[in-house]
């Protein structure tokens, strides 16, 4: 971790405890809480798109399975949320596990097929056979912490935030560390990754696995939030908002994935006034940020003050 | 045994839509190695469109086949020049989220034009349904059936005879070489794009009569062509036909015999499977797959 990130994870943590002083509104809270959620996710996707290449078009699936697992965990079997939430990510870890063995071997991006087929089948699961089924399930137990409910917003607010500061500063450790400066070799070179000795496929399962663990939590915080859920909230299109929350926000830095976030939860609530329009306003959001914004707005602005910082002195 | 044919010409009629979608896939990924996952919304359009020409604009029947043909053929073409060409990347996984991007648009304008409820028009031909070994066969199934072979065969004699397509296909194999014996590989990728769209939107315009069309099927319809296409060994024009009728039938027996629910999820598990254990399809060989590296 450089001082730069350091500096920034400060004043991000400055900020999370300053929440419920600037968040007034109750409806914006729920937002913050939702951006948090959704960055944590977008994290993970980051970290396997900007250092494995890889993309996954199913990121809703272990969402899904973060959320479904752990709530039929703490409601049937009255187990702590945290114990959950923990036994939810090994389900989702495992499920990573079976889908990236077999497709990362290959060539090519067939990880983001499997990934695909993943999530469509986690969907009609859920559908045909998760409580409730289609409609979904409620009654879910809120967030706790040793036996005492976090139902307070503010408080949620900070809980969520809290998994996000913990998992930045995870993931830019590993990124600084030996994992990071591999994964970074095998950006420039994959045969010279191998030819020094680097199990490339192995690295590449392990961040797979990291991602998918991440959309898990995520996915848990959400169910233990909301304390309903349906399948809905599962589908590929959240697979695909996902994506765009990295591709806008820059795969190149972790951080994008969080200013992504913000914004495309954000979204939705500015393009109300459009109505109907909403999914063709997203689509062109996508696509005019793929055509003019490749890298990300994140990596476009940091170049941007590095830039202006050398030009003075 | 009455009930079985009645499931087999049913998987025999979607599974004709898989294969067309899945040989929409194998053109544009010959051309260019990019997956379109927008590949669905071109049968959407097609079905879409014709209902606009036949029921909302009253064009006679041969002109709204022709015009609904023309429009697709241009959306493949604005999509290529306006979001393919512009990016000229290297980089097949944005130019894939560019067209997962182009179907978002895609959907959003067709809500927008159609709303959310499903759409129908009339069968081709008008008639009692044929009775065959106690099944009852619509006229359409035929329609579409038909359509969909000569769809193959105009495919397979464009690629073989003309000049173009054979330009095509040298373009498939080696790009750098097509282009230095003077073949326009750029104008090439953009026939793939105008091809693959009137595939689709046949195949949308045939089958709407039998199973209805709505904005938002397109996603599912591109996963479906796409396992057709993965099946048979991605780029091979015969291997997503058989991929494709094989899919539609397994889909088809699911439904009637264990559960309609887990359809959808037939076609999915099929892909998993297949990209575990033979990647480079039924027919494929997975060396060579594996060494060409896409």
């Amino acid at each position: 971790m450089t001082r730069e990130h350091g500096i920034a994870l400060l004043i991000l943590a400055a900020l999370v405890l300053a929440i419920p002083s600037i968040v007034t509104d109750s409806y914006v809270m729920t937002l913050m809480i939702f951006s948090g959620i959704n960055a944590i996710a977008a994290i993970g996707l980051c970290i396997l798109m900007g250092s494995a290449g890889q993309v996954s078009l199913g990121q809703a699936g272990f969402y899904g399975i973060g959320a479904y697992a752990s709530s039929v965990l703490s409601q049937s079997f009255g187990l702590p949320v945290p114990a959950c939430m923990a036994g939810a990510a090994i389900v989702s870890a495992l499920a990573a596990v079976i889908l990236a063995v077999p497709s990362l071997r290959l060539k090519g991006h067939y990880l983001a097929v499997a990934t695909l087929g993943f999530g469509e089948i986690v969907y009609i699961v859920l559908n045909e056979f998760g409580p409730g089924g289609p409609s979904g399930f409620g009654d879910i137990p809120p967030l706790s912490f040793a036996g005492v409910a976090i139902t307070e917003p503010a408080h949620v607010a900070w809980t969520v935030w809290g998994f996000l500061l913990l998992v930045l500063v995870f993931s830019l450790n590993l990124l600084n560390a030996r994992p990071g400066r591999a994964l970074r070799a095998l950006h420039g070179s994959e045969t010279a990754c191998s030819a020094m000795g680097l199990d490339i496929v192995r690295l590449k399962i392990k961040v797979f696995v990291l991602s998918a663990v991440y959309a898990s939590i995520a996915g848990s915080l959400y169910a233990h939030y909301v304390t309903f859920i349906s399948p809905s909230s599962f589908s590929f299109f959240h697979s695909v908002l996902l994506l765009m929350m990295v591709v806008l926000g820059g795969i190149t830095t972790v951080w994008g994935g969080v200013i992504g976030a913000v914004i495309i939860t954000l979204l939705p609530e500015t393009l109300k006034s459009f109505e109907e329009l909403d999914v063709l306003a997203y689509g062109l959001i996508l696509t005019l940020s793929l055509l003019f914004l490749r890298r990300g707005i994140v990596p476009i602005v940091i170049d941007k003050f590095r830039t202006s910082e050398r030009g003075h002195a | 045994m009455t009930v079985f044919l009645q499931f087999l010409f049913s998987g025999l009629t979607v599974g004709s839509v898989y294969a067309l979608i899945g040989m929409g896939f194998n053109i544009i990924y010959n051309a260019t190695s990019i997956i379109n996952l927008a590949q669905g919304e071109f049968v959407v359009i097609g079905g879409l469109l014709m209902w606009f020409f036949l029921e909302s604009c009253n064009v006679p029947f041969f002109a709204a086949i022709g015009l609904s043909i023309l429009s697709a053929g241009l959306i493949g073409l604005i999509m290529e020049r306006l979001t393919i060409r512009p990016l000229r990347t290297n980089d097949l996984l944005v130019m894939t989220m560019v067209t997962i991007a182009v179907s978002i648009v895609m959907r959003g304008l067709l809500m927008f034009k159609f709303g959310k409820e499903p759409y129908s028009y009339a069968a081709f031909t008008e008639g009692d349904p044929l009775v065959i070994g106690g099944a009852v066969i619509q006229l359409q199934t035929f329609w579409v059936l038909g359509i969909t072979a000569a769809c193959i065969l105009g495919l397979y004699a464009f690629f073989n005879l003309t000049m173009v397509g054979k330009a095509m296909r040298a373009c498939s194999f080696d790009p750098t070489a097509a282009s230095l014996v003077g073949i326009p590989v750029s104008r090439m990728i953009m026939f793939s794009f105008i091809l693959s769209a009137v595939v689709g939107a046949v195949g949308g315009a045939a089958i709407t009569p039998i199973s209805l069309m709505e904005y938002d099927k397109g996603p599912m319809l591109a996963v479906k062509g796409f396992c057709a296409a993965i099946m048979g060994g991605l780029g091979r024009g015969r291997g997503a036909i058989v991929g494709g009728l094989t899919i539609g039938i397994l889909e088809s027996m699911t439904a009637g015999y264990l559960h309609s629910g887990l359809k959808d999820a037939v076609a999915l598990v099929i892909l998993l499977a297949i990209l575990f254990f033979r990647p480079a399809g039924m027919f494929g060989n997975t060396t060579m797959q594996r060494l060409k590296g896409h």
